[in-house]
């Protein structure tokens, strides 16, 4: 698995998965998140949300080290607030093989489609500052569609990791891959391995792709490795707790492994084994556009919906 | 005089009711019925507040129209129906708060075993599912002898999901599976020694790779009402080969139902795991997805076809995670003391509707 990291035993202070904040309350007093600021350079905590003011985003995003001085800034729009975007948000970018199919196209004309789409997400989740965005590219359980498809894909893949690295390094933008990459074919895992390696100093946001994956088995590999640590005598089996758990995840390779918004296109209602621990506590968004038709008109909508929700994590607002 | 009219109205129309509710289930038995529904009930205390009752009644008019939904759905012919009543995050709120919802549930717990209740009207089976150990005693007795009370019923079950998220219950089986994995390999190591010779070869690590323990093929013949009434994983051994006196466990794999729009429904798993005879090295059993999942506290019910949350918010508030990946969410914005008939018809109309979605993108391919 590309992004398991073995990272040294931490105190097991209970994380407690509720602790995701607005930018207002955001500090990482985690130990894990320690941990893992210590794999990249330091970068600066956004602390914008902790002032008074709504200050219009381009002139919190020139606070950030790896701006390019020369790009486009792209302000907020007016009907969101920054203290309540969220930080890290996910997406199943589902409906290209019916976008194609309504327009008498193949099915690679509509993941191309989708490969554009994504493109000017990741854009616009930079300019918004968004920390991750978390994306379900491939499904364990899409490795039984029509071989050409997958083929396809995978090219698709490869060809957008060599296209955009240039951008990856120059915006800022860190990229890692989850899921089980011993089924790409071998060049793409060179190449994956290649850009994760040029990126993981990025700090501006982070773009997670998830190749391969499926949320039931990431959490079997997390199992895994805690019963080899177990067997190694390196932790009790009473031990095991939710916080070790979330350590093991594919995505402890970020400081916010919770999305704090799903969307999924194409109307369908369900998460379809994308991450599944991970989402316990995540707002979902079903946007009935395809995923090709899906742009920044579309994510505000889902975004402005986000931000009328009340979380209440179990507990209750007094 | 004016009662009498009165009360024969209301007899009518609730006669009438019932008989224009069972025209309607038995149209739509003539679709796919879905055999586990789930539901979130949240937004009895906005109801409380909307209703300007005192904040424990909301929860008890949320038991009425629990009441209420049980009847419709075993009615309909809905077999298992899970409901989430307190989750362990719960526990934060005012103690006042907690002890009334504890009090609560013991009354109820009482009505559900006595004679005349909806459990034996409808042979229910009830469960208590999660960490019944962060309950007070009363309670962990009470549901524990429901649970004894009703476990030869076989027409209907109930889950009642209290103490419980799911990350308490995956942590449960995650425990659970390292335990017997440890003694498995405790016990292999036994008889290893104990016979001198390599012996109880497993699926493991194959030069440091670690392979996926779980596929399996399933098969296109599966009708979709075998689909629908199997959605979580079959266990088991699919194949035993015995080999020189060794023996391999070949495949051992689970059928998951796929819902993915573009997915046909024969799915060619690649069977992997298999201990190549030749290298007849000593190798760990590993834990695989089929152990996690029978120690699953809800190990105990197919996956939910449907899982249906009150109030309009659109969220999962960890519930059922591990069982809902290919499950659709249902979000009406009624608060559940609200919730009809309507709801649950349209609920089905549009599973019916998908699942008509499915067969035919099935076909196509």
């Amino acid at each position: 698995m590309i992004c398991l990291r073995s990272l040294p035993l931490v105190p097991l202070e209970l994380k407690s998965p509720l602790s995701f904040r607005t930018r207002a309350q955001q500090h990482h007093s985690h130990p894990f998140s320690q941990t893992l600021r210590s794999h990249t350079e330091p970068h600066k905590t956004l602390t914008r949300g902790g002032t008074a003011t709504t200050t219009a985003a381009n002139v919190a995003l020139s606070e950030h080290n790896d701006l390019n001085a020369a790009e486009e800034e792209e302000p907020l729009p007016s009907e969101l607030s920054e203290e309540l975007m969220p930080n890290h948000v996910a997406v199943i970018m589902d409906g290209n093989g019916r976008w194609a199919k309504q327009r008498g196209l193949p099915a690679s004309a509509g993941h191309q489609a989708g490969a554009r789409s994504l493109r000017e997400l990741v854009e616009i989740c930079c300019k918004w500052g968004v920390r991750v965005l978390t994306v379900f590219a491939f499904s364990y359980d899409n490795w039984i569609r029509p071989k050409v498809e997958v083929d396809f894909l995978m090219n698709l893949f490869e060809r957008e990791i060599k296209s955009q690295m240039q951008k990856f390094v120059s915006e800022g933008i860190r990229i890692s891959v989850i899921g089980d990459s011993s089924k790409l074919p071998e060049t793409l895992q060179k190449l994956i391995s290649d850009a994760e390696e040029a990126t993981k100093d990025n700090s501006r946001i982070q773009f997670i792709v998830a190749v391969s994956y499926s949320g039931k088995y990431d959490i079997v590999q997390a199992c895994k490795s805690l019963a080899r640590k177990v067997k190694d005598g390196v932790i009790q089996l009473e031990d095991i707790s939710e916080s070790l758990v979330e350590q093991e995840l594919e995505t402890n390779c970020t400081e916010y492994p919770y999305p704090d918004l799903l969307i999924r296109t194409s109307g369908e209602l369900r998460v379809s084994n994308f991450l599944l621990w991970q989402l316990a506590y995540t707002e979902f968004f079903f946007a009935k556009e395809l995923w090709p038709d899906f742009g920044k008109a579309e994510f505000v909508e889902a975004l402005i919906s986000f931000q009328q929700r009340q979380r209440r994590y179990g507990a209750r607002l007094s | 005089m004016e009662k009498d009219r009165g009360d024969s109205a209301n007899q009518f129309f609730g006669g009438f009711g019932s008989f224009l509710r069972k025209c309607i289930f038995r149209i739509l038995s003539m679709g796919p019925i879905p055999n586990h529904i789930a539901f979130i009930m949240d937004g009895n205390r906005r109801y409380a507040k909307k209703q300007g009752m005192e904040e424990g009644a909301g929860h008890k008019a949320g038991f009425l129209a629990l009441m209420k939904i049980l009847c419709y759905c075993y009615e309909l012919g809905v077999k298992y129906l899970t409901v989430y009543a307190f989750s362990i995050e719960n526990f934060k709120r005012k103690p006042e708060e907690v002890q009334s919802l504890m009090d609560l549930m013991l009354e109820k717990i009482g009505e559900l075993l006595k004679e005349e209740s909806v459990v034996n009207q409808y042979g229910i089976r009830l469960y208590f599912i999660g960490n019944l150990n962060l309950l007070s005693e009363p309670v962990r007795v009470a549901a524990e002898k429901a649970m004894a009370a009703t476990a030869k019923n076989t027409k209907t079950v109930l889950l009642i999901c209290v103490a419980y998220t799911s990350y308490d219950e995956i942590v449960h089986a995650v425990q659970e599976s390292c335990k017997e994995n440890r003694n498995e390999i405790e016990t292999l190591y036994a008889s290893k020694v104990s016979n001198g010779v390599t012996e109880g070869v497993e699926e493991g690590e194959i030069n440091g790779t670690t392979e996926h323990d779980v596929q399996g093929s399933c098969e296109n013949s599966l009708s979709e009402s075998q689909a629908l009434n199997t959605t979580r994983a079959c266990n088991g051994v699919i194949g035993v080969e015995k080999k020189k006196g060794v023996t391999l466990r070949a495949i051992q794999g689970s059928c998951e139902d796929k819902w993915d729009e573009a997915t046909s429904r024969t799915s060619n798993g690649v069977t992997e795991g298999v201990a190549d005879s030749k290298k007849k090295q000593w190798m760990h059993p590993t834990i695989k997805l089929v152990d996690i999942e029978k120690n699953m506290y809800m190990g105990v019910a197919p996956d939910p076809e449907i899982l249906i949350r009150t109030s309009g918010e659109n969220r999962l508030s960890n519930f059922l995670l591990w069982q809902t990946t290919n499950c659709p969410l249902y979000s009406p914005s009624a608060l559940w003391p609200e919730i009809g008939l309507w709801h649950l018809i349209w609920a089905v109309l549009n599973f019916q509707q998908s699942h008509y979605y499915f067969e035919k993108k099935r076909k196509q391919s």
